[in-house]
């Protein structure tokens, strides 16, 4: 395999930000057929080297070489023409427009009397054959499930001739059963001799589909290995640099009902039909499920944002407020689906955004005006206390990433001592440093503190399962809007977990086949 | 009074009426839609079509021909549209504040313009406008005889539907418009300049814009007025949402909207009318408000619409 031109090569790959230095001398080779894993924690400089290779940036030092071809620094247009295919995580797709015209885009001269789409749809459909990616060229991008959009990009690369396809982290957006459809695919298309670079900090699934993995931490690469000979706690160790302390799970006491739910049905779509749950003080129950089932809905029920159409829901056998701010206030803290978008207002700061819950509290505000001193002390204690690695509170919070985003949002909600915690994907897209240090304050919440303070219940919302694993007491499996009975952890499988989430949905299960 | 609106619906006099009163608007509503499609709101369009209405007429008037006029307001509008583009493109300045700056600038200049060069009159000078294609020609065939009664630019108008949609669905070109005002980004990364996509379509909607404005002036009318615009382009911008940013549908919307204001104008004289006539004059903006809350609430936007592009940035 050695002696064939390797698909891609790259020597000596240096790229510096600055004072940064986010790729330092990096070496690698793709061979035909195989996939590499690219593997690092956020920040590692996995996305500076596949821009690098994608033509975005111009590296420092370094030379690439395509298929045996050199290959012209900072010209994607070259990359592109080399055979080079990159789906981004950011899907660059437009919604309005449909599946065709999206592929379509840029494939012809500009100045035409009328689009020749009939080739690019039969090489769409080709495509879409070849490597079992059906999908419809007339759909709207915007209909489309997040898994499907997925599709789209891959087929984008694939009619544009893309030999080595680049994946930015392609499971962080898709549900595990689209991961495992996509996985399926990717398989395929190593058979027919593509390659592929699969770039994620999930460990699991690194030594699920690649054959070769190479780690990046620093900016340096600082192993290579075949995928056969890695082990899980090898690879966290070259890829955060320190072995993770297996997260304690200090003993729990189950305490009073905290949140019951009896029969609770709200409308929208998806909505709650029916459904019923009971959490205690000092507990964390997970809802399960595979996204769309009406996760999103009991949290906003839970948050204030859906009114109950029917049933009950109490909160320490209250009747539980219908806005959002009594919920604040009655205990309720909320880790929301979407942290960028829901959970932090982007443009304002650290310290605004740190205290942006407890404007009616008068630590922050004074006759109607926020008292700045306290309040950005209270932000910097928090950024201290929770290890939110920002440039200080006084920058827009749109400039964190995602995993400190997240810690200043848990840092908030932990600051105001909640009785009930709605977490809704807490760790999705983060990093394992951040997830351990995530997981770790939501158990600890659980244990009351020794000030005679009651211990919070968490109600957990996860599509990631070896989370729920981790964390739950209980377990409850949402699927199409209707909850099963929460069990102890015990009497669960991964495979049992599994089954229940799909077994309504068929179409799922057709689609990971 | 029913009978008499009913008459008043199946005269072929109504319905030349209800063409010339849509055509400015359907003009209009095509330069504001493309814009929109590309991602820009042009709110320029009340001052652009005054500027088009006074350069065209004031062309005709120094002796050219009709036609010449009809190209002086489009080269206006998309000179104005230029100024726009570039205030909102690569500088990416509020499109809401630089369009009614246009609105503003151009209505005054050509207010301006007209009072130097005509200091003394006071009866607005005249000239002779674009006249009906084939009066009469056609009488007793329906629709027909309706468009030989209008002018050419009324024919000028529904071509122009026809040619917008297909440059914007068929071609290249308007595909890469659509996806420079859905997904700027996802554009630039296919070679899409998208500076240069939406430059130039803000140009070319602005100069239907002028095209529209000098309709007035050189066929409905034949002479220049201040206020003669009057919020029709207003009129335009809102066009554009209950057509969904669709050119057919804007086409149905502009001459529903003539319908309703032909319908006032003519209701107005029924003798015997006890309602005072500004109410029938609120009726075609309150039925286009009915009509736009029915239509347009589930509209999709274009999503890039008032997001300026900024190369590298999320």
């Amino acid at each position: 395999m050695t002696e064939a031109t390797p698909a891609l090569q790259l020597s000596g790959i240096t790229k510096r930000f600055g004072a940064l230095v986010a790729n330092d001398n990096i070496s690698l080779r793709l061979d035909k057929g195989e996939v590499l894993a690219l593997l690092g924690e956020n920040g590692a400089g996995k996305s500076t080297l596949v821009s690098i290779l994608f033509g975005h940036y111009a590296a420092d030092a370094g030379a690439i070489t395509a298929f045996g071809k050199p290959l012209p620094a900072a010209d994607p247009k070259s990359a592109l023409a080399a055979g080079i295919g990159m789906v981004h995580q950011h899907f660059a797709l437009a919604n309005n427009l449909s599946v065709l015209d999206n592929v379509l885009i840029g494939l012809e001269p500009l100045w035409r009397l009328r689009s020749h789409a009939a080739p690019v749809r039969k090489q769409l459909a080709e495509a879409a054959l070849r490597f079992g990616l059906a999908i419809n060229p007339d759909a709207l991008v915007g209909s489309l499930s997040v898994g499907e959009k997925q599709r789209v990009e891959i087929l984008k690369a694939l009619v544009r001739g893309a030999k080595v396809l680049i994946l930015d982290e392609p499971t962080a957006v898709l549900t595990p059963l689209e991961s495992a459809a996509l996985f399926v695919t990717l398989k395929q298309m190593v058979r027919q001799g593509l390659s592929i670079i699969f770039i994620s900090h999930k460990l699991d699934e690194v030594l699920q589909i690649s054959d070769r993995i190479a780690v990046l931490r620093a900016g340096k690469l600082v192993a290579e290995c075949a995928t056969a000979d890695a082990t899980k706690p090898q690879l966290a160790l070259w890829m955060v640099g320190r072995t993770l302390t297996p997260s304690v799970h200090p003993t729990r006491q189950r305490g009073a009902p905290l949140l019951q739910l009896d029969a609770a049905c709200t409308a929208g779509h998806p909505k709650l039909k029916s459904v019923s749950l009971t959490l205690h003080a000092g507990e964390i129950v997970a809802i399960a499920g595979v996204a769309g089932n009406g996760q999103a809905a009991l949290a906003d029920l839970l948050c204030g944002l859906v009114p109950l159409e029917s049933g009950s829901v109490r909160i320490d056998t209250q009747p539980l407020s219908s806005s959002p701010s009594a919920c604040v206030n009655t205990g309720i803290g909320r880790i929301p689906e979407d942290r960028s978008h829901i959970g932090v207002v982007g443009d304002m700061t650290v310290w605004e955004n740190a205290v942006i819950e407890d404007l009616t509290d008068s630590r922050f505000t004074r006759a109607g005006f926020v008292r700045r001193e306290p309040s950005q002390q209270h932000a910097t204690a928090l950024v201290q206390q929770f290890d939110v690695r920002t440039q200080g509170v006084n920058v827009p919070i749109r400039g964190l990433s995602g995993g400190n985003i997240q810690k200043l949002i848990l840092g908030r909600v932990l600051s105001r001592k909640p009785k009930l915690i709605v977490a809704n994907q807490p760790t999705w897209g983060l990093d394992v440093g951040a997830v351990a240090a995530i997981h770790e304050r939501l158990v600890a919440a659980c244990v009351p503190v020794g000030d005679g303070s009651t211990a919070a219940g968490v109600l957990l919302i996860s599509e990631d399962l070896e989370e729920i694993m981790a964390l739950a007491d209980r377990i409850a499996v949402m699927s199409r809007g209707q909850l099963s009975e929460a069990l102890p952890k015990a009497e669960w499988t991964l495979a049992s977990l599994g089954l229940a989430m799909t077994a309504t949905t068929d179409q799922e299960i057709t689609r990971a086949a | 009074m029913l009978s008499e609106a009913l008459q008043l619906l199946l005269s072929d006099p109504f319905w030349v009426a209800v063409l010339r009163i849509a055509t400015p608007l359907i003009i209009g509503t095509l330069g504001v839609l493309m814009c929109e499609r590309a991602g820009v709101l042009n709110l320029g369009i009340e001052g652009i079509m005054v500027a088009g209405a006074y350069t065209g007429w004031l062309a005709v008037y120094l002796g050219a021909p009709l036609w010449v006029g009809v190209l002086a307001a489009m080269a206006t509008g998309g000179l104005f549209g230029l100024l726009h583009g570039v205030l909102t493109v690569p500088l990416a300045l509020s499109q809401h504040v630089a369009g009614l700056g246009i609105t503003l600038l151009a209505t005054s200049l050509s207010y301006f313009a007209y009072r130097v060069t005509f200091p003394k009159v006071t009866t607005p000078p005249t000239i002779q406008p674009f006249q009906a294609v084939a009066p009469n020609a056609m009488d007793g065939i329906p629709v027909l005889s309706v468009f030989a009664a209008s002018t050419p630019l009324t024919w000028l108008a529904f071509a122009l539907v026809a040619l917008v949609a297909w440059v914007l669905y068929r071609t290249p070109v308007g595909l890469a418009i659509r996806m420079v005002g859905e997904n700027p980004q996802a554009a630039e990364s296919q070679g899409i300049n998208v500076t240069a996509v939406r430059i130039g379509t803000i140009v070319a909607g602005s100069a239907l814009m002028g095209l529209a404005g000098s309709f007035l002036t050189l066929s409905a009318f034949n002479a220049f007025f201040f206020n003669m615009i009057n919020g029709r382009g207003w009129i335009c911008v809102a066009l554009v949402v209950f057509a969904s940013w669709r050119p057919g549908k804007a086409l149905l919307g502009a001459i529903l909207f003539a319908v309703f204001d032909a319908m006032q104008l003519r209701l107005q004289q029924v003798p015997g009318n006890v309602l005072p006539y500004q109410l029938w004059l609120m009726a075609p903006y309150l039925l286009s408000i009915a009509a736009l809350i029915l239509v347009a609430r589930k509209a999709s936007y274009p999503q890039a619409l008032m997001v300026p592009y900024r190369k590298g940035e999320r």
